[in-house]
């Protein structure tokens, strides 16, 4: 995997997600009591022995550069290659805009990397993958690109991009769908080339006024390529709206997926605080729930998740909720059904209740 | 460059033979501590918190492991220019090789090291205390008293007191007399084992000490006496928070039993002072709808179905359904089966104990299980003691 570099593009879409999104990109979103959206992409990357990544920001990047630094964490700070930071292109005149822009403007980079082949991804995708498996299809097919989809089990109403396929992977048709049906095969966003391909069709794209990778890329190459589909058999999660962020974090708390996702020989690698392990008191009950180092547990706790450093007074009741890094939950407060974003406080009594299949959601910060 | 004022020596190299079966494999300041810590994480990250980043790490006795954990001394934030961690064991000169014979000849063989650096102080650590201590201010103590060396004490029960070294003072805590251990103790000042040194006057009784044939060249048996003897400056610096010398596994087993207080002495959640350890990249543990946990610690990785009652369960455990541990310490990724039942143990890293097995000691003493040990529900009465 040293042939290929990877990208990992974060000027992705957040208007359903944008309670959590509104200070910080996707990519950047809290989730599974440690991490941050975008630590499966990289983790996966890193596994894979890819030792080249490019970031492409999107524009509220502070919290991204925050979390990634040098890339120390993830094992990318490197005297060669290793992490790279590679800004948003500013759009001309407000006319363009997109990742066309952006890929274009760092085409240098990627044409004088010594990597013979590019893997694209998004960050919004939570899976625990080894490309490996990918370059390999890649090779044996013959492909000039290849992208990775799953077959989704539900129906997902926050859409995405559904392929058809023949037997032999050859990519029949790619169409971006509002809502994705029971056993579509929808793609994860991750696509591998060689990087001289890739390089060809973001200059014609960006050439014929195209914005989207995707959309004004992939769907327009005819038969100048072809396309090959790798299916990823693993566990997959998309989070593109508030609902499916819950619903992912609560598959989290099934054993089953904790353990595929986190328990592999591949680890999920994330920026390390250096928390205490998390102390149980006296009168502590918790249940089904995840719970990170740096929480004190006072109260109850079940089927939720805590993040670092969340405090959980006496006679509190968290039930089916997602309590993010440094929240204070006072003596005797309740929350069910509610999601709270970073350093929230739910003074004294406080009851708080989300619709089962709506959380509500607090604020980063705000104190209630 | 900037000069280095203060230099950090942790002598780590000890086998650790009280601590019986947990340091077969490893060295003492490897042994796992608190959930995710290693007892070396303690005065390392002590030294990073108090500003010191220059720290040789004195190795010997099986260092291996103790090796890679400390790495490039990252973890703690001692991957400096020009500074961070040394690795200091003992190493070939032109007269030949020879082990580190004691505390001080460990340091005296390690002259050389510390005249490269050349500080203008020397700090001594020892690299099997569980404690939090901000250095810099011990060093500030030491700069004001104009000494030539000031010991960390501490004050301790009077009834424990013969168990350490104590220290007697005057009223400007300048050391009058220190005793090794005495039946009929004058003070209740224990030496820490902690000594900030001018590196010029130490390294003249290094020396002296070097050439003593009859010498243990021990700090506290030979050093301090000597200086004592002579009339040199020592001082004392008094600390009043938490530290245990983990020395036994009896210690030990209490130590980590102190964290499960509910306002445990050693604050583990100090946003300020946080105590640093190699990562090891798992995420949150999982409490699943069995599982009953109080008054305890757990770390990330763990899984636990079981119940837990007072104990201390290290990263990667599992505990299967129906278990029950009580007053126990279970090391990292060890396994524990359906209705097993540990109480009062320390059950190292990697163990796989079976389902339905017993581990409990009969005469209310701590129980130890080996590293890597495999206890069956069959043999585990056999186990016991």
């Amino acid at each position: 995997m040293k042939t290929v570099m990877g990208i990992i593009d974060l000027q992705e879409n957040d208007k359903l997600i944008k309670e959590m999104t509104a200070k910080r990109p996707l990519a950047a979103v809290p989730f599974a009591g440690r991490y941050r959206l975008i630590d499966f992409s990289l983790s996966s990357m890193v596994n894979s022995g890819m030792d080249t990544v490019g970031i492409l920001l999107p524009n509220k990047s502070r919290s991204i550069l925050d979390h990634l630094r040098s890339g120390k964490d993830w094992d990318l700070a490197r005297k060669h290659d290793g992490l790279f930071y590679l800004p948003p292109a500013e759009a001309e005149n407000g006319l363009r805009n997109g990742n066309i822009q952006s890929f274009y403007r760092h085409l240098d980079f990627i044409e004088n990397s010594s990597q013979k082949y590019v893997l694209i991804s998004g960050s919004r995708i939570v899976y625990n993958m080894n490309f490996d498996n990918v370059l390999r299809f890649h090779q044996n097919t013959g492909a000039d690109i290849t992208m990775v989809y799953n077959m989704e089990s539900t129906e997902n109403t926050a859409g995405g991009t559904v392929i058809k396929t023949a037997e032999n992977g050859l990519v029949q048709d790619i169409a971006v769908q509002a809502v994705t049906y029971e056993d579509a095969k929808v793609a994860m966003g991750i696509y591998l080339m060689d990087k001289h391909i890739f390089t060809n069709i973001v200059e014609s794209c960006f050439s014929h006024g195209g914005t989207n990778f995707l959309i004004d890329g992939l769907m327009h190459v005819d038969d100048s390529y072809s396309i090959y589909g790798f299916k990823h058999d693993g566990y997959v999660a998309r989070i593109n709206s508030t609902a499916s962020y819950y619903k992912a974090s609560m598959e989290i708390l099934n054993p089953e997926i904790w353990q595929e996702i986190f328990m592999n020989v591949d680890r999920v690698y994330t920026k390390v605080k250096d928390e205490a392990p998390a102390q149980y008191k006296k009168n502590a009950k918790a249940t089904n729930s995840l719970i990170a180092n740096g929480c004190v547990v006072e109260g109850t706790v079940e089927n939720s998740i805590l993040f670092r450093g969340v405090k959980v007074g006496k006679g509190v009741h968290v039930k089916n909720s997602i309590v993010m890094q440094k929240c204070d939950l006072q003596e005797d407060a309740l929350i069910e059904n509610v999601i709270c974003d970073k350093n929230v406080v739910i003074t004294h009594g406080k009851w708080l209740k989300g619709a089962s299949n709506y959380p509500l959601i607090v604020e980063k910060g705000v104190v209630i | 460059m900037r000069k280095t004022e203060c230099l950090a020596m942790i002598l780590a190299g000890g086998q650790g033979s009280r601590l019986g079966a947990l340091t077969k494999k490893i060295a003492k300041p490897a042994v796992p501590f608190g959930g995710k810590y290693r007892i070396i994480d303690f005065p390392l990250s002590n030294c990073s918190n108090s500003g010191i980043d220059k720290v040789g790490v004195l190795t010997q006795y099986r260092p291996l492991e103790l090796h890679s954990y400390l790495g490039t001394g990252g973890a703690w934030d001692l991957d400096r220019n020009g500074g961070g961690v040394f690795i200091l064991p003992p190493y070939a000169q032109e007269k030949g090789a020879d082990w580190y014979k004691g505390t001080a000849d460990a340091i005296y063989q390690n002259i050389n090291f510390i005249e490269i650096t050349n500080p203008e102080y020397v700090l001594i650590l020892s690299g099997d205390h569980i404690y939090t201590m901000d250095y810099s201010w011990m060093i500030e103590s030491h700069k004001m008293n104009k000494g030539e060396a000031t010991i960390g004490v501490i004050e301790v029960p009077w009834e424990e007191a013969p168990r350490f070294g104590i220290m007697s003072t005057d009223k400007k805590g300048r050391v009058t007399e220190f005793a090794e251990k005495p039946s009929k103790p004058k003070s209740n000042l224990a030496s820490m084992g902690i000594y900030v040194f001018n590196w010029k006057f130490l390294k003249r009784y290094l020396e002296e000490d070097a050439k003593d044939s009859v010498s243990n060249h021990d700090f506290g048996k030979n050093i301090i006496p000597k200086m004592l003897a002579a009339d040199a400056k020592l001082f004392s610096y008094a600390f009043d928070g938490y530290w245990k010398d983990v020395g036994t596994i009896a210690s030990l087993w209490e130590a980590n039993m102190d964290l499960l207080k509910e306002n445990p002495s050693l604050n583990l959640h100090d946003p300020l002072w946080k105590v640093y350890s190699v990562n090891p990249s798992l995420p949150p543990h999982y409490i699943a709808s069995t599982a009953n946990v109080t008054s305890s610690i757990v770390s990330e990785g763990a899984m636990i179905y079981g119940e837990v009652e007072n104990s201390v369960i290290f990263h990667g455990v599992k505990i299967g359904k129906g278990a029950k541990i009580i007053n126990s310490v279970i090391m990292p990724f060890t396994t524990i089966g359906e209705n097993a039942y540990i109480e009062k143990a320390v059950v190292a890293q990697n163990c796989e104990i079976g389902s339905g097995a017993k581990i409990i000691s009969e005469d209310n003493s701590v129980i130890v299980v080996p590293e890597g040990e495999v206890v069956l529900a069959e043999n585990s009465s056999k186990q016991v003691g």
